[in-house]
């Protein structure tokens, strides 16, 4: 047994479902779970933090994180010795406590901790609101405040459900780069549930796919994208290209991104020369070519190599394209796949227009 | 103004009242606590029994209590074997009596407040690394303070105005068991009408402090809140 993994064996009967989960996670980075409503998946938080240990199947279950037991067949450490943090859809801040004695709530029953407290107020930006009450904080500032206070319980696992479903559009994107940098700063492995695909790919690793109580797909995000049905056959199907930011135009408003071989134009990025980042690209974004298109407004033309074809439906094609070893996918007409002769292992280019391309 | 047996009935009055308050809080907190967290089927029979003496007539429970506390009683009569007195006509008989009384008064608006707190703060408190206890009071007690003070406030209250269930078990003797209300009652019967109207008065108005400080707090609580 590793002690650098997440061992989930959970079996828990519910009226409406059963769920049934046997997943081996990394022991770090950021894994995403992702289904429909009422599939289970915080169910399966629930009971990885101890919380529904009435109902879980002891004899089928088992949880281990990092090498520690948390549940066996013959081993039940409850909620508070399990070292687990999480963060619930609404903040859940204690009322009765202020912002800063919230934040200390699992700090001080945690020592010696190994969270840093200045290093995780600044982290998230908390230093102006130490002093002020619970109630009268947007729900931004609640959700950062309770990420904060359970990632000072230092914790060996991170659970978040849903942490922005109850925010909206504007306060979400207020969040996600503090997830990110948490993510670049810290150790603890973490566990994020989500049926929004957008939180999912910008944040995870690693993917779980859960439909009625069951794992329906596990591994890397990238690769499930394109390579399970759920997500490929989506209507906003799209693939994830990791690349490194090697120029600013400035002049242009531009930023340009390399991945391998492929040099990618896209409006500019907040992001410095060097840094890596993960581009989303819709497959409907992504149209192809059989020659190199001469003067064209398309800034983003590129060589790759189709490595499969789906049929899809009404009349769609999804088209599987090997990039400089990372897959791209493209959304072409079924007549267009026709005129073309597309083939697998033909060479074309792609072009994705630099407006559609996002990170 | 008021005699000494009107003094020292209204100080009993007042010390049993106290008394009763106490030994409700802590003994109607595990209680309510169970009452709002059991997914028992048959919970709805504990709420009634808790609720009986709303609707019972004082006379009824009192009768009930002066056989069982009574030296022939069945409580009574185990404590004089135990070389203890029986509880009849004693100020401790007062207090079981009262605490019985005043039951409802306690365990509901606690269980109420439990009830409305749900159990996701004190999950998000085990999470952190609290035991069951240490939640209990970090942070059930404190979000669970409205409760408590219109619980302590509600039980001191009825205490207060208590009447049959003492006249059947404590008699009405005085300085050791007449209280305020009995007193009134002896006044009025003897013609006595300006005594009566002092410890009366002296009732009403420490009733009507107590429940506008209540309704004050609470509106108190709800102004912050809103806020």
């Amino acid at each position: 047994m590793s002690p650098d993994q997440i061992i989930l064996q959970i079996d828990l009967p519910r009226p409406c479902f059963h769920l049934r989960v046997n997943v081996t996670l990394p022991g770090r980075g950021i894994t995403a779970v992702f289904g429909p409503s009422g599939c289970g998946k915080t169910t399966l938080l629930r009971a990885i933090a101890g919380l529904e240990d009435a109902v879980v199947s002891r004899a089928e279950s088992r949880i281990q994180v990092n090498g520690v037991e948390w549940l066996s067949s013959t081993e039940r450490l409850p909620t508070w010795r399990r070292r687990v943090g999480y963060v619930f859809q609404e903040a859940c801040l204690f009322e009765h406590l202020s912002v800063q004695q919230n934040l200390l709530y699992g700090f001080k029953r945690n020592q010696p901790a190994q969270a840093a407290f200045d290093e995780l107020v600044q982290l998230l930006d908390l230093a102006p609101l130490l002093l002020r009450h619970t109630t009268n904080l947007s729900g931004g500032e609640r959700q950062r405040i309770a990420l904060a206070r359970a990632l000072l319980a230092s914790p060996a696992l991170l659970l978040m459900d849903e942490p922005l479903a109850a925010l909206d559009q504007e306060r979400k994107q207020e969040i996600v780069p503090y997830l990110e940098r948490l993510q670049q700063h810290l150790a603890i492995p973490m566990i994020y549930v989500s049926h929004a695909l957008d939180e999912v790919v910008q944040l995870a690793d690693h993917l779980l796919l859960m439909e009625n109580g069951t794992l329906v797909g596990d591994g890397p995000v990238s690769d499930l994208l394109h390579g399970h049905p759920v997500l490929a056959q989506r209507d906003d199907a799209f693939a994830l290209i990791e690349g490194r930011v090697t120029a600013q135009e400035p002049e242009h408003h531009l930023t340009v991104i390399t991945a391998g071989d492929a040099t990618f134009y896209l409006p500019q990025l907040p992001a410095a020369p060097g840094q890596i980042v993960r581009l989303r690209v819709n497959a409907r974004d992504v149209s192809l070519c059989l020659d190199y298109p001469q003067r064209t407004s398309i800034l983003n033309i590129l060589p790759a190599r189709i490595s499969r074809m789906q049929a899809g439906i009404g009349g769609q094609n999804l088209v599987h394209l090997d990039l400089a070893g990372q897959i791209l996918l493209a959304r072409i007409s079924h007549r267009s796949c026709c005129l073309l002769e597309l083939v697998e292992g033909q060479p074309v280019y792609a072009q994705i227009k630099a407006l559609a391309l996002m990170k | 103004m008021f005699s000494s047996s009107d003094l020292s009935a209204l100080w009993l009055t007042l010390e049993l009242a106290s008394i009763t308050t106490l030994i409700l809080l802590v003994l109607g907190t595990p209680l309510a606590w169970w009452l709002a967290h059991t997914r028992w089927r048959f919970k709805f029979v504990a709420e009634a029994l808790v609720a009986l003496p709303l609707v019972l007539p004082p006379t009824v429970l009192g009768f009930y209590l002066l056989i069982t506390l009574s030296p022939g009683g069945i409580i009574g009569g185990a404590l004089n074997t135990l070389g203890l007195p029986a509880l009849s006509f004693t100020f401790a008989g007062l207090v079981v009596g009262s605490v019985i009384y005043s039951l409802p008064f306690v365990v509901q608006p606690l269980q109420q407040a439990f009830t409305q707190m749900g159990r996701r703060p004190l999950e998000v408190a085990a999470t952190l690394g609290a035991t069951p206890l240490d939640t209990f009071f970090s942070v059930a007690l404190p979000s669970a303070r409205r409760g408590y003070i219109t619980a302590a406030v509600l039980g001191f209250a009825h205490t207060l105005g208590e009447f049959g269930v003492v006249l059947m078990i404590g008699g009405n003797i005085p300085g050791k068991t007449q209280l305020a209300s009995m007193a009134i009652y002896d006044h009025v019967e003897a013609v006595e009408y300006a005594q009566a109207h002092w410890l009366s008065a002296c009732l009403l108005l420490l009733s009507l402090v107590l429940l506008i400080g209540v309704y004050a707090l609470n509106r108190r609580f709800d102004l912050v809140r809103a806020r």
